[in-house]
């Protein structure tokens, strides 16, 4: 393995000045991160600024590159005992990280060594719940964090004679809509959706209050088993691949690939990432928001949506004048008016109650109604079993496994029962294999 | 001259070899003695429980229908990349061995797209034919025709084979000219004179004789179409629809640096260190026999 021996290398040199650093007096704390573009810049800013605030730590950030390239590099300098501080890792490592107990060590610890007392009320229920311990103990610090919501284009609405102004609530509603938009001719697709495991199957478990797998989703266990053919999946399931065959459906990929479906306004109907929002805006298209479709007959429907996105993480094996830094940085950023700030500039949702309220006082919300939907979608109610989250040791390999049977079951190749069902069997032996059975 | 060349002095042949050899030590011995350790253990992704397994990852991965469907993806997408792309560039080449005036314009034209790194080349063909933004793609679906290759596997495999090969015809195209260049005149002009027309003279003549080159072509675009097309895989369809396009280079990124499972990732790469061993020891040979008789 030629690729991890050449990043621990490059980790040992990137960690050369930072040693050096510490002959002065200025701790030094380095904070990988896989930010580009815009949100880099928000990185930066928000580094130097800490940086000003006061003289006894130092924050560099450092970008690693994509999401799973940022967790690999994490891993990789861990195995070579040079971890950064903080590392940001995307949702779905949460499991990978949350099995690694020994290498890293709880927020929730550090922050109380920063000299404040940790008060996890002050933080959105539904994304701390999503970053803790079953017994509570936040692990992580959830820095960017999304939920699903749906978009659509008025102008198709209006052509399709659909009410542009009330976007469908429920999945049947949406499928008639989009029927309706493909056969009047008003777009060549009337539904498309990013992240059909995301967004179809985790999300659409936790807003139908269905279970994921067992043992709350993997919370409370890591040893789980996959409970995603149940019924009320497969009749979704089984919609979505009949709209297929009719071309009311269009798949786009497995990740973000579908966005441009809708940006080329060749689908009317979109179920997307509220983070995907700014491409939206760019484009210039008349669009509309909605809440994450839900069905009507399913018990405690809609429930609370999961937050995707990322958070912070801190590896273990540092100095307790290390953590007394990261604390700081840390609470930094917990700040009302950062936190407020963070949410209006990059559409990622607030951390904590006080950055809301202050948002909601200054009339954010009534100028971009929208803004507000992935915020109730995600506090709206208090989380059940099947709604605080879903966490597994290899999430990414299962998610991979559920797109390779969508696409047997899109293309026309198998029923939305096999696809499930494979998905179920293929996912469980993944899943036994990974915690080392 | 004396056949063997000999250094006076004992130690300054072997100082001469030293930044060689730190090179090949550092950057393969080491790695590889580390993939080769690696592939015997199993551990979670952050070494912090390691278990040493013998040959287990070995029989896993060798058992398992995934690894083997790979295989097959990478055959079937080895042997399309080399006939077509050594096909198109005989072609190519032949042809323009003909052409009397804009030789020179002709060939460097052709050779060209070799200098496109992998990853472009790959971002080229999906840019024209990936059914969210491609043009091609859009006038495909406008004729009437479901082009799909999101969903449709041997769609995807059409797509993957077409860029891969047209990244390499200019490379075959290369070595085509030169061998043929290599071709004594007289012979196709004594055939010429025997009545062997344009077809029949290249293959009694010209075709046969190119066989060294094409040999060596083959072992080229084999070597190619297995180990250096990861980018284009990783750009075009990153081994989907389903597993339709899953070569066994990318399954090893995929089980090590998507799934982390690192001991069946570092057995897979083990696996493939043979497979270019055993490529390379046939080049080898084939090289010396031609220096013998060449």
């Amino acid at each position: 393995m030629r690729v991890p021996t050449l990043l621990s290398l490059a980790t040992a040199l990137t960690a050369l000045p930072l040693m050096s650093g510490s002959a002065f007096a200025v701790t030094e704390i380095s904070w990988w991160h896989a930010m580009t573009g815009a949100n880099n810049e928000v990185v930066e800013t928000l580094s130097k600024e800490f940086n000003e605030s006061q003289s006894e730590y130092k924050v560099t950030p450092v970008f690693k590159g994509t999401y799973p390239e940022t967790l690999n590099a994490g891993i990789a300098a861990f195995r070579a005992k040079q971890p950064p501080h903080i590392i940001q890792v995307f949702d779905v490592g949460t499991g990978v990280m949350m099995a690694a107990e020994g290498a890293v060590k709880p927020v929730a610890e550090i922050l109380s060594m920063g000299g404040a007392t940790f008060d996890k009320s002050q933080y959105l229920p539904g994304i701390v719940a999503y970053y803790s311990k079953p017994d509570g103990t936040m692990l992580s610090f959830p820095y960017n964090s999304s939920s699903p919501i749906l978009y659509y284009n008025k102008d198709i609405f209006t052509k399709a004679g659909l009410d542009a102004e009330n976007p469908p609530k429920t999945w049947p509603e949406v499928f008639e809509a989009a029927r309706k938009i493909k056969t009047s001719g008003a777009a060549a697709c009337g539904y498309t959706s990013t992240w059909l495991t995301w967004i179809g199957l985790e999300n659409f478990s936790a807003w139908n209050n269905l279970q994921y797998a067992t043992h709350e989703n993997g919370l409370a266990s890591t040893d789980v088993e996959l409970k995603i053919n149940a019924e009320p999946f497969v009749k979704h399931f089984q919609t979505i691949a009949d709209l297929a065959k009719e071309g009311v459906f269009r798949y786009g990929g497995r990740t973000s690939e579908a966005k441009q479906l809708f940006l080329s306004q060749e689908c009317g109907i979109f179920t997307e990432s509220s983070g995907g929002l700014g491409d939206v805006i760019k484009s210039g298209i008349n669009y509309g928001l909605g809440q994450l479709p839900y069905y009507p007959d399913l018990q405690g429907a809609p429930q609370n949506t999961i937050p995707g996105g990322a958070s912070l993480w801190v590896f273990g094996g540092k100095s307790d004048e290390e953590y007394k830094g990261v604390a700081a940085f840390f609470n930094f950023l917990s700040q009302t008016e950062i936190q407020s700030r963070l949410h209006q500039v990059s559409g990622y949702l607030p951390v904590t109650m006080a950055a809301f309220k202050a948002t909601e006082e200054s009339g954010f919300y009534e100028k971009n109604p929208g803004r507000k939907i992935p915020i109730t979608q995600m506090m709206g109610k208090e989380p059940t079993e099947n709604s605080r989250g879903v966490r597994l040791v290899n999430l990414p390999q299962v998610r991979d496994i559920q797109n390779e049977e969508f696409e047997k079951m899109l293309a026309g190749e198998q029923t939305a029962q096999q696809a499930l069902d494979n998905a179920v069997k293929r996912g469980n032996e993944a899943i036994q294999q990974a915690i080392g059975n | 001259m004396s056949p063997r060349v000999t250094f006076p002095n004992k130690v300054l042949p072997y100082l001469l070899l030293a930044p060689q050899l730190a090179i090949t030590l550092v950057f393969f011995y080491w790695p590889a003695s580390q993939a080769l350790y690696q592939s015997m253990l199993r551990e979670d992704p952050f070494g912090l429980s390691t278990k040493f397994v013998w040959f287990q990852n070995f029989a896993k991965v060798l058992r398992d229908p995934n690894y083997l469907n790979s295989l097959n993806v990478t055959l079937i997408f080895a042997v399309a990349t080399a006939v077509i792309s050594m096909g198109v560039a005989l072609v190519l080449a032949v042809m323009a061995d003909r052409v009397v005036r804009g030789r020179g314009v002709y060939r460097t034209l052709l050779i060209w797209p070799y200098a496109v790194a992998p990853a472009i080349a790959g971002m080229l063909w999906l840019f024209m034919f990936n059914p969210t933004m491609g043009s091609f793609a859009y006038i495909l679906r406008a004729t009437g025709y479901n082009w799909d290759p999101l969903l449709n596997g041997n769609q995807a495999m059409v797509l993957l084979v077409s860029a891969a090969a047209w990244k390499q015809i200019s490379y075959n195209f290369l070595f085509f000219v030169a061998g043929l260049q290599a071709i004594p005149k007289s012979l196709i002009e004594a055939a010429a004179i025997d009545g062997a027309g344009p077809t029949k003279r290249f293959w009694t003549i010209v075709f046969p004789l190119l066989a060294p080159t094409t040999f060596f072509l083959l072992v080229i675009n084999t070597v190619y179409a297995f180990f250096d097309t990861f980018g284009i895989v990783h750009a075009v369809t990153g081994g989907g629809p389903g597993k339709a396009t899953e070569t066994l280079v990318y399954k090893v990124y995929s089980d090590g640096f998507v799934n982390l499972i690192l001991g069946d990732s570092a057995a897979q790469s083990v696996i493939l260190m043979v497979i270019v061993i055993a490529l390379t020891a046939v080049q080898f040979r084939y090289v010396e026999r031609r220096v013998h008789y060449g």
